[in-house]
């Protein structure tokens, strides 16, 4: 007997929650317990009075596992509200990534030639080193590390993805 | 000025506040500020059980028998851990309980102190929702938050981890004025554009059924009895889960029985066939389904549930009403009768539900040499339905033939572990059962691997003088396990057999209660008689047929048409994709 796996399609999640200890614990162990996948996850303070927080999760899984995941977050007691950003039409991602990228000569400056192409900022330099700051959604930094690869990444850090709802209206 | 008082006082008060009898718990070094509180006071009445296990299982009975919350006290480390399979089962079955831990002092919290463990992490994901109190000028509110959120909505446990220093700290306490909940808002009832389309589809179906569940019994005594006004109105047969026996009359000619892996030919073959299923506070569990793709083919589904994340989680429902069950089917009821609705003639369904009827599915072989299982527990009914008694379990072959044979007429009377199966239950959700029902008979319907799970609470029962019975289904073995080898596994007995068990009369002398023993077929009647006789615990060691098997069954993996009647069924072998099923 083989265990198969199931077909799966990305959805950005986007969950306002009580501001308090554990949550994030609360949260990430359903996923767990459940058997859904976390590809990102970010957590942060959104209002002024630190009430409470927005946690944004990209998970993937099939049209009724992605349903069932917000059944289940919405049913969290410190769960206020639960979006499913890629469901509810078109938004915006970002995610900021970091890489830093070791070489010289010709590699350098085709470093330097592909940050320019992606816009990333050089936001620290040594003689033989980079550090870059990229932002936009996960596809752009994926390719953008991808040909960092070529020539000399060595260390990259990602914050997870951000994502927002177009329009006037609040999500 | 409110008075200032401690964090123990503030929990004290809060829980009489709340209307709190009964505390099912057990002393140690992360309570005693608790404890020393309760020894002061004269208005909550506490229950030392002999294991913090004992305690959550208790709680759970003395809450599924009188719809109150069961509560729960004990210490840090030991004391969460071991309660922490009755909290699961709370969570599985949906009962309401709150549990209030000690923990180590707050400046020893993550230094591997004395009896410290992380309960508030142990237990996220097996309570409804868990607080670790850091500050007693939260407690008051907190209390009362977790008795709303044990008790509302999709009932459960809730635990509070209270640290020491808290229990000794003071600060002030008012009663607070209501649940402070931010987020959390259940949904008890159903839009009315959606009661209105299951109507509609409920008056155009040939073939319904009514598939109800633990929550009709959660919701309370006024949902079993809008359920049999809508079984009336309708016409539509019943049939039910294991947690929601007794909340539709076993006497009344619509009931089919229980449905699932152990449940009536009739009731399995009429969900198959069945062109519209009315689901009632249930859930799909995989023991009703078997066979997902095989699962009523030819029904359109209505899902009624307080649970949001129930629908759709295994079956896909094709009308979905979250509500509360009760609050549903009232609103169901007033319109049906609003409307009259034009309905097909049931005549042919029910005459084929005769049929199906007809194969007397929980037929079991007759003996005069040794006792049926089967046939002990239906004997143990006639004595006692009159009295309407409360029904406790284990867990294995005994639970499914008392869920069979054991007929219920109203709900609360029926107190299993379904979701979780947790060996061991049935003793101490007795004696919950019993404090929180002082006159009525309660008997625990137990095997002889199960009663040993617990078996230490005979002497809480001794303590507090209850009255419980405890009916022993003796056959030497884990008898579900060993059914399961038989059909899987070729016979292969493999750990099994229960070895080297007690002499149980002389164990439940040993525990100051009265012991029996039945081994004839021609003692059975007077055996059980002389237990109901007696003014005090009575342990009955019934032997029981060994090989005795509870059928009927549906093998797992397998579909609805597939049931195994009669164990010449069976297969000796199961494949790789079956045998990985539970």
């Amino acid at each position: 007997m083989h265990i198969k796996p199931e077909a799966a399609e990305r959805h950005t999640l986007s969950i306002v929650v009580d501001n308090e200890a554990g949550i994030l614990a609360r949260i990430a162990g359903m996923f767990t317990a459940r058997g859904y996948n976390i590809e990102s996850l970010t957590v942060s303070d959104i209002t002024p009075d630190h009430a409470v927080s927005r946690i944004t999760i990209v998970t993937s899984g099939s049209p009724e596992v992605i349903d069932q995941i917000i059944a289940q977050l919405d049913r969290l007691v410190n769960v206020h509200k639960v979006t499913d950003l890629s469901e509810l039409g078109p938004h915006v991602e970002r995610e900021l990534a970091l890489v830093k990228v070791v070489g010289s000569g010709d590699h350098r400056i085709e470093a330097l030639r592909l940050a320019e192409v992606y816009r990333a900022r050089v936001v620290d330099a040594t003689t033989t080193s980079f550090v870059f700051e990229v932002t936009g959604g996960i596809e752009k930094i994926d390719k953008f590390l991808e040909l960092m690869r070529e020539v000399g990444l060595v260390e990259v850090a990602r914050t997870g993805i951000a994502a927002i709802a177009r329009g006037k209206e609040a999500a | 000025m409110v008075a200032e008082r401690s964090g123990a006082q503030i929990l004290v008060e809060a829980l009489c506040d709340l209307g709190v009898e009964v505390v099912f718990g057990y002393p140690g070094g992360a309570v005693l500020p608790i404890y020393d509180e309760l020894f002061k006071q004269k208005r909550i009445r506490h229950i030392l059980v002999r294991q913090e296990g004992g305690a959550a299982h208790a709680a759970e009975g003395y809450a599924r028998s009188t719809g109150k919350p069961g509560v729960v006290l004990v210490t840090s480390g030991p004391g969460a851990t071991n309660a922490v399979t009755g909290i699961t089962d709370a969570l599985m079955d949906s009962i309401p309980m709150v549990v209030i831990t000690g923990q180590v002092a707050t400046h020893l919290i993550g230094s591997d102190a004395f009896q410290e463990a992380d309960t508030i992490g142990i237990t996220r994901h097996c309570t409804k929702h868990n607080y670790l109190v850091k500050d007693p000028a939260k407690l008051g509110e907190v209390v009362h938050e977790a008795f709303h959120i044990a008790t509302s909505g999709r009932p459960g446990p809730v635990l509070i981890d209270l640290p020491k220093d808290v229990q000794v700290a003071t600060a002030p306490y008012r009663k607070p004025a209501g649940p402070g909940t931010h987020g959390y808002r259940p949904q008890v009832k159903a839009e009315a554009h959606l009661v209105e389309a299951a109507i509609a589809m409920l008056a155009a179906a040939e073939r319904p059924i009514l598939y109800t569940g633990g929550g009709v019994i959660n919701s309370g005594p006024a949902a079993s009895q809008i359920l049999r006004e809508l079984a009336r109105i309708t016409g539509a047969p019943v049939t039910s889960t294991l947690m929601g026996l007794g909340a539709f009359p076993a006497s009344s000619p619509q009931w089919l029985g229980m449905l699932g892996m152990h449940g009536t030919y009739e009731s399995n073959m009429a969900m198959n066939q069945a062109d519209l299923i009315v689901c009632l506070g249930a859930r799909f569990d995989d023991r009703i389904t078997g066979r997902l793709d095989a699962f009523a083919p030819h029904s359109k589904k209505i899902h009624v549930d307080i649970d949001r994340s129930s629908i759709n989680k295994t079956v896909r429902a094709d009308l979905a009403l979250v509500g509360d069950v009760g609050r549903v089917m009232e609103d169901m009821v007033k319109l049906w009768k609003a409307r009259q609705p034009e309905t097909p003639d049931l005549k042919p369904w029910w005459k084929r539900i005769d049929e199906w009827r007809a194969k007397k599915s929980l037929a079991y072989p007759d003996s005069t040499k040794e006792i049926m299982p089967q046939h002990a527990i239906r004997r143990l009914w006639e004595a006692t339905h009159h009295r309407n008694p409360i029904i406790t379990t284990e867990v294995g072959q005994h639970q499914m033939w008392a869920a069979q044979h054991f007929d219920f007429e109203s709900p609360n009377k029926w107190l299993t572990s379904g979701g979780l199966g947790t060996m061991g239950y049935g003793l101490p959700a007795a004696i919950g059962a019993q404090l929180g029902n002082p006159n009525a008979l309660v008997i625990d319907i137990a095997g002889e691997a199960s009663i040993l799970m617990n078996i230490q609470e005979m002497s809480t029962a001794a303590q507090y003088r209850l009255p419980i019975k405890v009916f022993i289904l003796n056959n030497e073995y884990m008898g579900m396990v060993r059914q399961w080898q038989e059909l899987t596994y070729s016979g292969r007995y493999s750990e099994s057999y229960s070895e080297a068990l007690p002499d149980f009369v002389r164990l439940a002398e040993a525990f100051g209660w009265r012991g029996m023993r039945i081994e004839d077929p021609g003692e059975l009647d007077s055996g059980i008689d002389a237990m109901l006789k007696h003014d005090g615990p009575v342990m009955v060691d019934c032997r029981v047929a060994k090989l005795a098997n509870c059928f009927p069954m549906i093998p797992s993996g397998a579909a609805h048409t597939d049931m195994l009647l009669h164990s010449d069924e069976v297969s000796g072998e199961l494949d790789d994709a079956a045998k990985a099923l539970v």
